[in-house]
């Protein structure tokens, strides 16, 4: 079975996060790690190979700065290579072609199944699983909380407010997974030294064949036309306990229809 | 195109490095307090570091470690400071790179086979049993005899401050077995569980309350000869060959530790409002931490340089004492400065620096005190 990851290298979260005033998008010229939301598809993807006690786990990303410190993580945890897409031509892309460049880098593998996370979280537009889908022309299934091989099919359980559905998809298929489904496990301090060795493959744009002019800021269809400061959280209401502030409290939800 | 802490750091390094921090933040951070009542740091979260091999830096490859050198223990320690609570640090490191690296540089081949296993998985906890009521940096005033006795070695006498010794599994100990030379000293294997082996005293401590340090009192044990480490009378300088290391993870703790404190006495000061303002804006606080960030920063870079040396095979002696004896030092200093700068809340028990203004009390003592450093730095130094 094989199965490929798209894992996202981001700025760390913990350190605070600049904008270039020039292009009105986040500063990703530090050191990027694993985005923590796609830890959970790697895991998954790995749960998913050794319980069909063959095949491998690979992964795809596309990263500024041919950036793999993020990608040494997913291979310390123990997937067997990686496409690295970064090419200065890519800056800018939106999240259709992002998911074209990564579709490309996926084709050629030819896997049984592509996972990835729901949504990355500095980006945050949710969209390119199914976007990899659309333009590799497979089934998709969202936000899933687990994923079982059947055959040539997997059963997924696709999260919902009300609790989960029970979905059949037929592979090869591309699935995104729910954060914190399951527990990532942490990279062994051995696999961490035998990432170094693992393959990675190191592509451009143009190896994938896509002109420049196709994409980055070339071919974007969208637009950052103005960035500014969130507002404010305004300070919250007080409500001085005078016996009857219950009321108020009751009140308060009622406003909110939550009860 | 990764960015690293420092010159020496390569990729794995900074790995190991990450994965350190995460692993302290996740299974450490959340229990410490409880472990620090127990007075205990539980054998599964030791169990967990073997798995991941955690254990097992500086154990050969050949026998499940990853055969990494002094810097990779430099890294690993400093990591570990993260955790805020040396109490865990030190149980790690002790097994790790205090008594550890004794079994892998002196140990017989049989030896190894036998007891490596366990050191790497966790299940077989070591320490490093030296010190005496009546010798501590002074190794060679060790009074514990033992006098050959058949197919092995009749033991007896007393060691204290022996930590990992209370719930540990095996101690490498040192006794005297050339009664007309007092540097004939012999390494001996001693499973926790030998007869005559005994815990006298579970000892009480000022810091590090959640790692677990014994006196230990030796009454007639017998040690088969294939439990005799290295060299018949050569124990004291076998010994000898890990002082750096030692000496090296201690600084490295205690630099992750006075790290912590100066990050979370920066938040609270700029968060703290006092005098029409935060207490960061006042100069005498804001100039002094970041005196204390140039400190542990001057710390940091001459360990790592000891390190270094070390990795290159040179001889690291007078580099590693400086460091020691001005690391332990300032970490003491700046963890001064970190209480003082919480004021009231810095004396409660409930804040962090409080415990770690405890727990870095021992440093500048332990494994190789201040005075004794400086001489090894003072003896080298002689001109002409």
């Amino acid at each position: 079975m094989k199965v490929v990851v798209c894992v996202k290298q981001i700025p760390d979260p913990a350190d605070p996060g600049a904008l270039d005033p020039e292009t009105k998008t986040l500063k990703r010229d530090m050191k990027l790690i694993l985005d923590e939301s796609d830890s959970y598809g790697v895991e998954m993807a790995l749960q998913l190979v050794d319980a069909a006690g063959e095949g491998e786990v690979t992964l795809v990303s596309m990263a500024p700065n041919n950036e793999r410190s993020g990608l040494s993580t997913a291979l310390a945890m123990g997937a067997a290579s990686a496409t690295l897409v970064s090419d200065p031509a890519l800056q800018g892309s939106d999240s259709l072609t992002t998911a074209k460049v990564l579709a490309a880098a996926i084709k050629d593998q030819s896997p049984d199944l592509v996972i990835a996370g729901s949504e990355s979280s500095d980006g945050y537009t949710g969209t390119v699983p199914e976007q990899i889908a659309g333009v590799l022309d497979l089934p998709s299934v969202t936000a899933a909380k687990s994923i079982t091989v059947d055959g040539s099919s997997i059963k997924v359980q696709r999260q919902t407010d009300a609790g989960h559905d029970d979905v059949e998809c037929p592979m090869p298929c591309v699935v995104s997974v729910t954060a914190g489904v399951v527990e990532p496990r942490y990279p062994s301090f051995k696999g961490i030294m035998a990432a170094k060795s693992k393959p990675v493959d190191e592509k451009t744009a143009a190896d994938l064949g896509f002109d420049a002019d196709a994409v980055g800021w070339a071919g974007a269809g969208q637009e950052i036309v103005d960035v500014a400061e969130a507002p404010q959280r305004e300070a919250g209401e007080i409500v001085e306990d005078d016996g009857e502030a219950y009321t108020r409290i009751v009140g308060f939800l009622e406003e909110l229809k939550i009860i | 195109m990764s960015r690293h802490r420092n010159i020496y750091m390569t990729d794995e390094l900074q790995a190991i490095y990450d994965q350190t921090v995460e692993f302290v933040s996740k299974e450490v951070l959340p229990h410490g307090e409880a472990w620090e009542e127990e007075g205990k740091v539980p054998r599964q979260v030791l169990s967990q570091m073997g798995e991941l091999g955690m254990l097992s830096l500086r154990i050969p490859e050949e026998h499940g470690g990853l055969g990494l050198g002094p810097l990779a223990s430099a890294t690993f320690s400093e990591a570990l400071g993260a955790s805020t609570f040396a109490g865990f640090d030190v149980t790690v490191l002790v097994h790790t790179d205090m008594a550890g690296p004794h079994l892998v540089n002196s140990g017989t081949p049989e030896q190894l086979e036998r007891w490596l296993p366990g050191v790497v998985s966790g299940q077989t906890v070591l320490s490093i049993g030296v010190s005496e009521p009546d010798a501590g940096s002074d190794v060679a005033g060790i009074r514990t005899s033992a006098v050959k006795d058949g197919d092995g070695w009749r033991l007896n006498g007393t060691k204290t401050f022996i930590t990992n010794a209370v719930y540990g599994d095996m101690t490498i100990l040192a006794a005297k077995t050339d009664p007309d030379n007092k540097y004939g000293i012999t390494m001996f294997l001693i499973p926790s569980e030998t007869e005559g082996f005994e815990v006298a005293k579970k000892l009480n401590k000022h810091g590090w309350l959640c790692s677990d340090t014994a006196e230990l009192v030796l009454t007639d044990v017998f040690i088969p000869d294939d439990q005799v480490l290295g060299t018949v009378h050569r124990g004291f300088y076998e010994t000898m060959k890990n002082f750096q290391n030692e000496r090296m993870v201690l600084i490295g703790m205690g630099v992750g530790a006075a790290q912590a404190a100066i990050d979370q006495t920066l938040a609270y000061t700029q968060e703290r409002k006092a005098f029409g303002g935060h207490l960061y804006d006042l100069g005498a606080i804001r100039q002094r931490m970041a005196m204390n960030q140039a400190r542990i920063d001057a710390a940091r870079a001459s360990m790592y340089h000891a390190a270094w040396m070390g990795e290159q095979g040179a001889d690291n002696v007078k580099a590693m004492s400086g460091a020691k004896a001005f690391g332990c030092e300032v970490i003491n200093q700046v963890m001064y400065d970190c209480v003082q700068f919480h004021g009231g809340m810095g004396y409660m028990r409930e804040t962090p620096v409080e415990r770690m203004y405890r727990d870095a009390r021992i440093l500048p003592i332990g494994g190789g005190a201040t005075e004794v450093m400086l001489e090894e730095v003072a003896k080298r130094s002689i001109m002409g």
